[in-house]
């Protein structure tokens, strides 16, 4: 492997591991938030309103996949100072 | 922790472990994971119909993120995954109503448990028969023999021959390159969700090789249009056993934060092994699966 094509991987993982540590901070806070601020509405929800409690746990779960993701790269573009690379 | 939706007691920790372990496998194989998934769940004492419900809960958000991936590379056929879609949704249902049936008969526990073990015994030597086959193939080719391209011209003949029956009406699928039987199709994708409604999980396992080997789909849109419809087939599926009270959201929520990471540790690992050699690899995977089931069937433990 050249010097150069060993700092070019270098920088990738770097960039990918700040990524994953945003990522994993800002998914484990979005279950604590979840589980403070809905889950006894959720837990209500599911022996009252099954149906509206059905709709909600997809809305909470596609939440978690795309919000988190989305912010997460709107983050990172903050901090590489508005690159989208 | 108390999950008071499912009315159990589980570890989060221990849920954050296996999501990781799903999501690694995820990225890695492409496959949902519910093999693991599921039989998990049950060694700490969560009843399967819950075990289905809230695996689905969690593949739902998984799939979003890879799908939108494979759009973005032209790896998604729309046609065909809207087409699979209606097929996997019927077949999710039905997969769905058997649950509720064998929970009102008492016994969905021993069922779902005995067909689980076949399934992934089953999953376990088709992985290993295929990427046998493929590394043996890989070696004749290398050797200039004629034995490989025998066997390549017999597994395209399987594909032939399922493309010939031509069923009214015929589809079209240009993104695959394929017009197949609109009634083909649908078989497919209904086997694949009646695995998916009763087993949980994307039913991955069986709808892949179903799409390359009987639909004659190329592999690359295959894995993509297969991510495409398990967001429609898993939302619907999620729902389905929501609304019968087979779904803990916050215990998928727990399951989902550490496959979302361990999803993008697996994507990252491919990228240093060969196709057949993670085949390969994931042949044992099922088999823990299976061990998983036949120790809580018989000793009836849980951790």
């Amino acid at each position: 492997m050249s010097p150069r094509s060993k700092t070019v991987a270098r920088r990738t993982l770097r960039a990918f591991a700040l990524e994953l540590v945003i990522y994993a901070t800002l998914i484990t806070g979005y279950f604590f938030a979840v589980l403070h601020f809905l889950g006894g509405w959720l837990v209500r929800l599911e022996t009252q309103h099954i149906r509206i409690y059905a709709l909600v746990a997809i809305l909470l779960i596609i939440g978690q996949a795309v919000v988190l993701e989305a912010v997460t790269t709107g983050l990172l573009r903050l901090l590489r100072g508005g690159r989208s690379e | 922790m108390f999950f008071p939706i499912s009315h159990a007691y589980v570890n989060p920790i221990y849920l954050v472990v296996v999501g990781f372990l799903i999501g690694v496998l995820g990225g890695f194989f492409g496959v949902g994971g519910s093999f693991i998934a599921g039989p998990a769940l049950r060694l700490v004492g969560i009843d399967w119909n819950f075990a289905v419900g809230t695996d689905l809960a969690h593949i739902v958000g998984k799939s979003v993120v890879a799908a939108k991936r494979h759009r973005a590379l032209g790896n998604v056929d729309l046609r065909l995954g809207l087409i699979m879609a209606i097929g996997t949704i019927a077949g999710a249902e039905m997969g769905a109503q058997l649950i509720q049936a064998l929970k009102r008969a008492g016994n969905v526990n021993f069922v779902v448990s005995v067909v689980s073990i076949v399934i992934y015994l089953s999953i376990s030597a088709f992985m290993l028969w295929e990427s046998w086959k493929t590394l043996a193939r890989a070696k004749s080719r290398k050797a200039g023999s004629k034995s490989g391209s025998l066997r390549a011209k017999s597994d395209e003949h399987v594909t032939t021959a399922i493309q010939r029956w031509r069923i009214p009406p015929m589809v079209s699928l240009p993104a695959s390159g394929v017009t197949i039987s609109l009634w083909i199709i649908l078989l497919v994708a209904i086997v694949g969700g009646l695995c998916s409604g009763f087993l949980g999980g994307g039913a991955g396992y069986i709808r892949m090789p179903s799409m390359v080997y009987v639909l004659g789909i190329p592999t690359h849109l295959a894995v993509g249009t297969d991510l495409f419809e398990v967001i429609i087939s898993a939302s619907y599926g999620t729902f389905s056993h929501a609304i019968k009270g087979n779904v803990d959201i916050l215990i998928a929520l727990v399951m989902h934060t550490g496959a979302a990471i361990g999803a993008q540790l697996g994507a990252i690992s491919t990228q240093y092994f060969a196709g057949p050699k993670i085949r390969l690899a994931f042949v044992p995977l099922p088999l823990i699966g299976a061990a998983i089931v036949i120790y809580t069937m018989f000793s009836g433990h849980k951790l």
